[in-house]
């Protein structure tokens, strides 16, 4: 069988299963379309968490952007312990006083809490521009993973990856899209994970990639970290384990990262269905285990299919330096079945050569560095010569890289488009609740039925899905912002207001809006001087540089100044005015213990 | 409700518990990951530092045990407080 049907069958299976889950998870009432009837187990939802939140960009992305970063790989680490860090935040000072709250979404509690329709509102708006810059990557994301498996236009597999979505999240609300979810992370974390089994046993002989990571590359003898860091420093770029040279702004960009994935509605709400506060807790931990499974393991897959890629130009580098033995030859490269990878992904444009001065072989190393590049000038050569090396090949072309059997290939596509997929509908759902919840039922219709709710939630899903997939196929400026605009909102803005709403019972109405504005503008502005008027290209004051940014603080960091921010103008606000109301008082006595939750649920 | 003398010495006690375990949070992340990482340096720890370990593995062990132990102690909290469901 070819990989094209294999690519089909594995894909097409998966498909089949999501469907059939969809129909037997339809949703009948409100409470299954927001919040899955608050009937599901904490592991489930653990799963189906960890699929929500692991996007295309942690499946396909992540290992290859701490691999092959300038920085070198360590400086990356921000997104691996920020990623997992929120959960620790959520678990501790959000997840289970939501949950007690008993409502369906995050603007309603923010409305609620801080007894004001404007509070609600700036919510909403924040949820929406945050979860729509986030939704459409994955919606590009889907349609780029078909396009590489099953040789479709992008397009074409965004349409069907759409019609997929529709069928599950329109059909289930929360209720099917919970249960995809668990399958797509089952699905997600295999593909993911056999293929680092693998290429760990194979150069390290420690089938644990996390161990093997820290263990030694069998061939040389040496540890493996210490043997990537002499070759890639011979090779002239950054040594992959140097420690960073702006400590702050990797703190700031870590704790933006961290409050931010505590702040993000889709995530928040996912606690929203489990059925008691105790429960809400210990999912956070089952979300986090079943998301550590893969961030323990991308860091060892980047740092492999490194040291992989390089010593594939620099066959000698296995044992020995690099530049004492030929490069990689084109001819070999031709007609080596080892080789034969190179040749599939320079067919997609993720990989390029160009064998510059004519000499037969491939050098691959930085040009950019004076020294190597003067040691290579006296050897005759004329620039590297493996001029495109993409991110996503780290993953993707990983199981053939390590000579794995086609159906592995298979089930990464797959893997690749559950990652998408689930977080997509995960995101789709919290922008179609904030509408038909928080603005028809909370504004414009408050005396609507629960059918006539239940009705609207669903054509809000529809209609969100097709505004995902328009913008999918034209995506805009801000498309490519999602680190910054979504993380840095969420960071800024909606994780200090819920965090006051819970843990201060001085916060009034008037020092939410305030501080909600104060920290969502202060945070789009710094990032648009650096990045462009919303986004639009050559309308930055300043370049977006470590020389013009403030004390060395990137645009992606300022997410954690902004909650400062936030938290300062709600506090000096609030005290300049009046208390919160007695009843709104209660109200946070009330969700400060889990007893009576039962109870607020059946409304 | 509970009466408010007692959920007010839950709340006091449940906010110490935060406390300690957001200090573990931060000084293993932080702390061990990015600030005390040069200080550390002399650990090595499989080809790199302790600093390296934390940063991409020991601190997202340590987020974990934080998470099952807090749900654990507040359990019991819950129960002796009489404010569990």
């Amino acid at each position: 069988m070819d990989q094209f049907t294999l690519n089909l069958l594995v894909i097409g299976a998966t498909f089949a299963l999501y469907i059939g889950i969809a129909i037997w998870a339809r949703a009948a009432s409100t409470s299954e379309f927001y919040a899955a009837g608050r009937g599901v187990h904490p592991v489930l939802n653990g799963m189906a968490t960890g699929a929500d939140w692991m996007s295309a960009a942690s499946f396909i992305s992540m290992a290859g952007i701490i691999a092959m970063a300038g920085a070198g790989g360590y400086e990356q680490s921000a997104y691996l312990m920020g990623w997992t860090g929120g959960y620790v935040l959520l678990a501790l000072l959000l997840a289970p006083y939501l949950r007690k709250f008993g409502k369906f979404t995050v603007p309603e509690f923010i409305g609620d809490r801080f007894y004001s329709k404007s509070a609600r509102m700036v919510a909403v708006a924040c949820l929406i521009i945050a979860s729509v810059t986030y939704v459409i990557g994955q919606m590009t994301g889907v349609g780029v993973a078909f396009a590489r498996f099953l040789e479709v236009k992008s397009s074409t597999g965004l349409y069907i990856g759409a019609t997929i979505v529709f069928a599950y999240a329109v059909l289930g609300g929360m209720k099917g899209i919970t249960y995809t979810q668990v399958a797509q992370y089952c699905v997600l974390i295999v593909a993911y994970t056999i293929p680092a089994i693998f290429i760990s046993l194979n150069l390290t002989g420690n089938f644990l990639p996390q161990a093997g990571l820290f263990g030694t590359h069998s061939a040389s003898g040496v540890a493996l970290l210490a043997k990537l860091d002499s070759l890639v420093t011979e090779l002239g770029f950054t040594q992959y384990t140097g420690h960073t040279k702006n400590t702050l702004n990797m703190v700031l960009f870590t704790m933006s990262l961290m409050i931010g994935t505590a702040g993000l509605p889709h995530v928040i709400v996912r606690f929203f269905t489990v059925p008691k506060v105790a429960d809400a807790r210990a999912s956070a931990g089952w979300a986090l285990v079943f998301i550590a499974l893969l961030y323990t393991v991308a860091p060892a897959v980047g740092a492999m299919a490194r040291l992989n890629l390089t010593t594939t130009f620099w066959p000698n580098a296995i044992t020995g330096n690099a530049f004492d033995g030929p490069a990689v030859s084109v001819a070999d490269i031709a007609s080596k079945p080892e080789l034969n990878w190179i040749n599939n992904w320079v067919k997609t444009g993720l990989l390029k050569f160009e064998d510059k001065n004519g000499d037969g072989q491939i050098q691959y190393y930085n040009d950019k560095n004076p020294t190597v590049k003067a040691a290579a000038e006296a050897k005759g050569w004329t620039g590297n010569e493996l001029t495109t090396v993409n991110n996503d090949i780290i993953v993707l072309a990983n199981p053939e890289i390590a000579r794995l059997p086609g159906w592995v290939i298979a089930l990464v596509a797959a893997g690749g488009l559950a990652a998408a997929l689930s977080t997509a509908a995960g995101l789709l759902l919290a922008i179609a609740s904030a509408i038909s919840h928080d603005v028809i039922k909370g504004a414009i219709n408050p005396s609507i039925s629960e059918k006539g709710e239940l009705l609207a939630a669903r054509i809000a899903m529809g209609a969100a899905i097709i505004v995902a997939t328009y913008l999918g196929l034209n995506p805009p400026g801000f498309a490519a912002q999602t680190v910054a605009l979504a993380f840095g909102i969420a960071a800024a803005s909606i994780f200090p207001a819920l965090m006051m709403g819970i843990f201060s019972k001085r916060i009034n109405n008037k020092g939410a809006v305030a501080g909600m504005l104060s920290g969502l503008i202060f945070t789009l502005v710094y990032i648009f001087i650096y990045k462009g008027w919303f986004f639009f290209p050559g309308t930055n004051q300043l370049p977006d540089n470590v020389d013009n940014w403030v004390f060395g603080i990137s645009p992606l960091s300022i997410g954690t100044v902004g909650a400062l921010v936030n938290f300062a103008a709600a506090y000096i606000v609030s005290l300049a005015t009046e208390e919160p109301p007695q009843e709104v008082q209660e109200l946070i006595e009330s969700i400060r213990v889990p007893k009576g939750a039962g109870a607020a649920t059946a409304h | 409700m509970a009466d408010k003398s007692s959920s007010n010495a839950y709340w006091k006690a449940n906010i110490r518990m935060i406390q300690l375990f957001l200090i573990i949070w931060f000084v293993v992340s932080f702390g061990f990951g990015i600030i005390l990482r040069p200080m550390l340096m002399g650990i090595a720890v499989g080809g790199t530092d302790l600093g390296f370990w934390f940063a991409q593995q020991g601190s997202i062990l340590v987020f974990l045990v934080l998470i099952f132990v807090y749900a654990w102690r507040m359990n019991r909290l819950d129960k002796e407080f009489g404010v569990e469901e």
